[in-house]
């Protein structure tokens, strides 16, 4: 898995993880969210400082991506054709904690239509496939950490959660830094949208700084006149202490 | 006032929900053409090392039903103990192995299987040895921030006893929850969301 990876020719980092902030994040059991009643461990985590077993991780070399994986106007598309809707740039940039670059990080995206209908064949809502639009994408962060995805601007979708409950325009990303403790799972929305503030999936996060985290300004100066506006979104993974070595028995 | 750490937040985590599969195994959703095949859909070819197991199980809710629409993945060491990361400086690990399966649950049944081999020991940060085991991470819908868990080898008794992990868990009633039984080349490994039989699941 790691043939054909370009990393920076520096040694890999191999610290613990900075603990996480359980505040921050959206706790397990949020019952404004129905489905994560029934699916919130209500037993504590064991917390434990990271073993090499977290500390590492998969990494993926730019020979898994095709040509068009970051381009999802035109990589489910018939030839000549694209998909319907506003034209965007999402791109930004892959961080830790620190600060740091995480270079040649896996960063994968799906997404519904311009209408809100998702291709999947659990999904009954109304709205219309679009033929051109698979809703996939994938790229991997270059030497400084830096990713750009094209694509069309999700519509927001109902789902049963309370009888009128609508989700925000919304981009699902996963994320693989460098060590499996760092695998992240999100969602980002869209400045200016009034749903983000109703939605019982956002408001999971207890903090509003951190839900104001998960929005994507537009940004006028990365947008292409007569082509695609952008929206800027940067990642923040875990950061991590200097060395695997630190706790070393003595004589070791 | 003293000089900030400079440190940013992580960016926090949302649910996966129940489309998981079309960004992540998008084959598996009937979304063809666009990748070859899905990620982490293979471990092992034909000249990795090593004993070949298959692991197998379900992930249930609260009441006991089976997720149909959960996504494991799974991280592990490779026959001889070594991680196929860059962050593995022991030594170089079998480039026949990935060490990293992903696999969305059945629509039907629920049911997840990755076949991959039975990993070796690797030490714990003074030294000792951990026993064999499987890191997982299950997202779903309904799980606000993926959950990860371990799975050891029930015919590792031995080795499951010195392990430093396993030590740590209070409740030793709780123990078992970790431990999947084989049977034959495959070994079974139920995961409980929620309950009586709740998998203990690390912060880590």
């Amino acid at each position: 898995m790691t043939e054909g990876v370009t990393l920076p020719n520096r040694r890999p980092e191999t610290g613990a993880f900075f603990q996480r902030d359980r505040s921050w994040h959206p706790p397990a059991f949020t019952p404004q969210y129905k489905t994560s009643v029934l699916r919130s461990p209500q037993k504590a985590l064991l917390s434990l400082d990271n073993t090499i077993s977290e500390i590492t991780g998969p990494v993926f070399g730019h020979n898994i991506l095709g040509e068009l994986d970051d381009d999802l106007i035109h990589n489910f598309a018939r030839p000549g054709e694209s998909a319907i809707g506003q034209r965007i740039i999402v791109y930004g940039r892959v961080m830790d904690e620190r600060g740091k670059g995480v270079p040649g990080a896996l960063v994968e995206i799906w997404q519904a239509n311009a209408g809100g209908r998702y291709r999947h064949k659990k999904e009954g809502y109304l709205a219309p496939l679009d033929p051109n639009f698979g809703g996939c994408g994938r790229v991997i962060t270059d030497e400084e950490g830096n990713y750009t995805f094209r694509t069309i601007k999700p519509g927001p979708y109902p789902w049963p959660n309370g009888v009128n409950d609508w989700r925000p325009a919304h981009i699902h990303l996963s994320i693989f830094g460098h060590g499996f403790a760092q695998r992240l799972i999100t969602q980002m929305y869209f400045e200016g949208d009034p749903l983000i503030w109703k939605c019982p999936i956002v408001s999971t996060i207890p903090d509003r700084r951190a839900i104001e985290q998960l929005i994507a300004p537009l940004d006028m100066e990365a947008t292409i006149p007569m082509d695609a506006r952008a929206y800027k979104f940067d990642i923040v993974l875990r950061g991590r202490r200097s060395t695997l070595f630190e706790n070393r028995l003595e004589g070791n | 006032m003293v000089q900030s750490l400079n440190r940013f937040k992580e960016t926090p985590s949302q649910t996966a929900g129940p489309y998981v599969h079309i960004g992540l195994t998008p084959n598996f959703a009937e979304i063809g053409g666009v990748y070859d095949a899905d990620l982490g859909t293979r471990m092992v070819n034909d000249k990795t090392k090593g004993e070949r197991i298959t692991i197998r199980g379900h992930v249930f809710d609260g009441t006991g039903t089976p997720l149909k629409d959960a996504l494991i993945e799974i991280w592990q060491a490779d026959a001889d103990g070594l991680y196929n990361s860059p962050s593995e400086l022991r030594g170089t690990a079998d480039p026949n192995f990935t060490g990293w399966g992903r696999c969305p649950t059945d629509m039907q049944t629920g049911e997840f299987r990755f076949e991959t081999v039975k990993p070796g020991r690797v030490p714990f940060k003074d030294g000792r040895l951990m026993a064999p085991h499987v890191t997982f991470w299950i997202v779903a819908r309904g799980i606000n921030i993926g959950l990860h868990t371990r799975m050891y080898f029930g015919d590792e008794e031995k080795a499951n006893a010195e392990d430093p992990i396993l030590a740590r868990i209070e409740h030793r009633g709780r123990v078992p929850t970790l431990i999947a039984e084989r049977d034959s080349d495959t070994y079974n490994f139920d995961i409980h969301l929620q309950g009586e039989k709740e998998t203990v699941f690390f912060d880590i």
